[in-house]
């Protein structure tokens, strides 16, 4: 597999995950909030969530909530990304690229140890790899790992991988595998990682506690202990907010509340980037949207801004393509296939569809789906389509959409960074099939150079936008509200990872 | 009387093997697929068949029901799909919050609704009584969160005399902290319940008081408490007992609203959870669990009534369902 595949979200498998943004990754929390001065080394910081994990393993359906409780804080990787997408050494202290970018020696640093209290060597690495390409793996990163040929461990520091192909994406990849404890058991329900907390409880339905690991490598954190409080209730977790039973949300999904924590100098509310996209996805090997003037014609006629308004009032972003701006290959296209009702009417005449047509939506049952799909029947109607929106819970969706790609139209939340890549797979469930775009996308997992790689990556990133490919709504917002108590938490945890170690409590 | 113990204990074992292979056909037949929520989006068929077969969901389904049937023998309830925690150790870490939240609430609700239902009955031609029935007809409309919410705002955002939701996450551990949980979860599911007990009270009360053998009592002399006491209490107590035990019963689960907007982790959050993950082992567990309690509950209901009321005894079961 040479497609640098990303998932959508695990989550988009149950009601509870679907309404999330995140990726099973994102990117890291270095760009945190300012702040600092007095603060309590001893502190509780209690996090409130509407993400808990499915159980506490990243290979086995452990969801994005796994990936926000225990990434960086519990499990490290080789590797960690930074905010601006960009990837750091972690555990590798150093590594080495051999000439035909096959070979791949990394050293790992000294003084590492697991919470069990064993020390970290080359054949944990090696079986965290692994456990990430088994057959039986859930991991979402499994398809990009695949590239792994062999891996070898020379000494008890060293890590040589090569791969079948050149990987352009091998590091970036790298920094969503956790370097897990070889002889660990039952890691579904425990863990033995190398972070700087270890896992003190979780009780399912309630809470996660993190106590501050003794025999870290790194910098100790800021506070004794890391609490993430899970609600089901988005109105339930601002209450939690406001009686001060939580410090800070991790990621604000009820934009109505904003306005009491605005108005309150006990509270900070921060905009940081995200990269979840909501996607008109049409179906472009059906009928009629295998013609490019259609779709052309359906983003056209489509008015963006005034969606986005109206859910999430002055908050997120709107986008012209698949691209959210943290990703290198970044470009603004809003300008592409703009809001244009003249135009769409146009380009409907020229496709043959002078007096419209209809097709049925399959909008996932949960938020912000019914409404973005309510929305888009009322702006379709003024060029003379049809909507017929077909409700969907998100195990049809997966079923019936991605996995039997039967539908015409659909809605959905794309959540990770750098997932432009898909329109390279033709099979992939929204069928759009260029060869010069599967080519481009090819080659720049195979380029030498990130600037190569980069400059293929916009290349799919104009072509697919000019083809409206799918029409991209709009870019979420990554809303963290705090108690102003509070410093040192991640802007732009992008969701999926909530770097804890930092957060100071006045 | 220990015939009838006999023959209802046979009709309680009977009732769960019935209900148990209900529940775990009728699962089955639900769309969907329990791997589903273990894999991501991006995965291939290999990994859906791999995570089914981690699961077991690839078995054949009467293999899958006596292994299921098996566990349940010696007491186990299984291991949850997604979790890998054991259900029956998380079933009863629920049941430490909902049986308290629910006995508490049921206790709350009779103390309202018996006095006010006689009071709305006995004194309905005053101004009093019928303000009593007006608000309890009122009550039953209101919609159970709305009220939850309502009593956070109050309680919780403006007087912070209680958290607005959540539970200690060591439990009972601190008591006083998990009381205070508790107590707006309590109050809020004992105004709704007594909202409809007051008008069962209090129709069982009219009846009484419109009985012949009240009118004889009084004839014969008794003070109208006294015949009260000895005649009317006891006819009026047996139809509101057979509406407390289902009250009760339904309340067991029936708290998912409450405990969603308390942020409480009862076993109505656990079958949510679980129908939304197609848990089947988690959705068999609360549920197994919750059919035998609702079948005790029926059971106590039926010998409290056939104590009270002796015309019952010489039946197979009162009126309790």
């Amino acid at each position: 597999m040479n497609l640098p595949k990303k998932p959508l979200s695990a989550g988009v498998l149950t009601v509870a995950l679907a309404v999330t943004l995140a990726a099973c990754g994102g990117s890291g929390g270095n760009n945190n909030s300012s702040g600092g001065g007095a603060y309590d080394k001893n502190a509780t910081v209690n996090i409130g969530s509407l993400y808990e994990p499915q159980n506490l393993d990243n290979t086995a359906g452990g969801g994005q909530g796994v990936t926000e409780a225990l990434n960086g804080n519990v499990y490290e990787g080789l590797f960690k990304l930074t905010d601006d997408g960009k990837v750091d050494k972690l555990l590798a202290r150093d590594y080495k690229v051999s000439p035909d970018g096959l070979t791949y020696t990394f050293t790992l640093r000294d003084g590492v140890k697991f919470h069990s209290g064993k020390a970290l060597t080359s054949k944990d690495v090696k079986y965290s790899l692994e456990k990430v390409i088994a057959p039986d793996s859930q991991s979402a990163r499994k398809s990009n790992l695949e590239v792994i040929k062999t891996i070898d461990t020379p000494d008890a520091q060293t890590v040589k991988v090569t791969l079948k192909q050149k990987s352009i994406s091998f590091v970036y990849n790298l920094s969503y595998v956790w370097i897990i404890n070889d002889q660990a058991k039952n890691l579904k329900t425990s863990e033995d990682g190398t972070g700087p907390y270890k896992l003190n409880k979780w009780t399912r339905g309630s809470a996660l506690s993190l106590d501050r690991f003794a025999g870290y490598w790194g910098t100790a954190t800021t506070n004794k202990q890391a609490v993430f409080h899970y609600y089901k209730d988005a109105t339930a977790l601002n209450n939690a907010l406001l009686t001060n039973a939580v410090d800070v949300v991790t990621s604000e999904q009820s934009p109505d509340a904003l306005d009491q924590f605005k108005s309150n100098q006990n509270y900070k509310v921060t905009d940081g980037n995200s990269t979840t996209k909501l996607l008109l996805a049409f179906n472009d090997k059906a009928k009629p949207f295998t013609d490019v003037k259609v779709r052309q014609a359906v983003s056209s006629a489509i008015d963006d801004k005034k969606l986005l308004e109206s859910v999430w009032g002055g908050y997120g972003k709107q986008i012209g393509s698949m691209v959210p701006p943290t990703d290198p290959w970044y470009e603004d296209l809003t300008k592409v296939n703009a809001y244009d009702t003249a135009k769409a009417k146009k380009l409907l005449k020229e496709a043959g569809y002078e007096k419209g047509f209809s097709f049925t939506l399959d909008t996932p049952n949960y938020d912000p789906h019914p409404t973005a799909a309510t929305f888009i029947k009322s702006q379709l109607a003024k060029v003379g389509i049809t909507v017929k929106i077909n409700t969907i819970t998100p195990d049809e969706w997966y079923t019936k959409v991605y996995k039997n790609h039967d539908f015409t139209a659909t809605l959905q939340e794309h959540v990770n960074d750098r997932d432009v890549v898909w329109y390279g797979n033709p099979d992939f469930y929204w069928g759009y099939d260029n060869k010069q775009v599967t080519q481009w996308v090819a080659d720049a997992e195979k380029a030498s150079t990130t600037q190569a790689q980069t400059e293929l990556l916009k290349k799919v990133n104009r072509k697919t936008a000019e083809d409206a490919a799918s029409d991209w709504l709009y870019l979420y917002p990554q809303i963290v509200v705090a108690s102003s108590k509070v410093s040192g938490y991640p802007l732009n945890g992008l969701n999926s990872q909530f770097f804890a170690y930092d957060i100071k409590k006045g | 009387m220990t015939g009838y113990l006999l023959r209802r204990l046979a009709f309680l074992v009977v009732s769960l093997v019935l209900a148990s292979i209900v529940l775990f056909v009728l699962l089955r037949m639900l769309p969907g697929d329990p791997a589903n929520a273990l894999t991501s989006v991006g995965a291939s068929p290999e990994q859906i068949a791999a995570a089914r077969h981690s699961i077991g969901s690839d078995r054949p389904l009467p293999e899958q029901f006596t292994h299921w049937i098996g566990q349940l023998a010696t007491g186990d309830l299984g291991t949850s799909f997604v979790s890998s925690l054991p259900v029956g150790p998380e079933v009863v870490q629920r049941l430490s919050v909902t049986v308290p939240l629910t006995l508490s609430a049921f206790v709350l609700a009779v103390l309202i609704a018996v006095p006010a239902g006689f009071v709305a009955a006995h004194k309905r031609r005053t101004w009093y009584g019928a303000l009593l029935s007006g608000v309890s007809q009122l009550g039953i409309a209101v919609p159970v969160f709305w009220l939850g919410m309502i009593l956070v705002v109050v309680f919780a955002l403006n007087a912070g005399w209680l958290p607005s939701g959540g539970f200690p996450q060591d439990g009972w551990s601190d008591p006083a902290q998990a009381i205070r949980s508790l107590v707006l979860p309590v109050v809020t599911i004992a105004l709704v319940m007594s909202a409809s007990l007051i008008r069962y009270v209090r129709s069982a009360t009219l009846d009484v008081l419109d009985s012949d053998y009240l009118r004889t009592s009084r004839a014969l002399g008794s003070s109208f408490g006294q015949a009260m006491w000895r005649h009317g209490l006891r006819n009026a107590s047996v139809p509101v007992i057979s509406i407390l035990g289902i009250e009760l019963a339904s309340t067991l689960l029936g708290a998912v609203v409450v405990e969603s907007v308390f942020a409480l982790p009862g076993l109505g959050s656990l079958l949510a959870t679980g129908i939304a993950q197609h848990d089947y082992p988690v959705i068999q567990g609360v549920l197994f669990v919750s059919t035998l309690a609702v079948l005790l509950i029926g059971f106590a209901a039926d010998l409290v009534q056939r104590a009270i009321d002796p015309r019952l005894r010489g039946r197979l079961s009162g009126g309790a369902r």
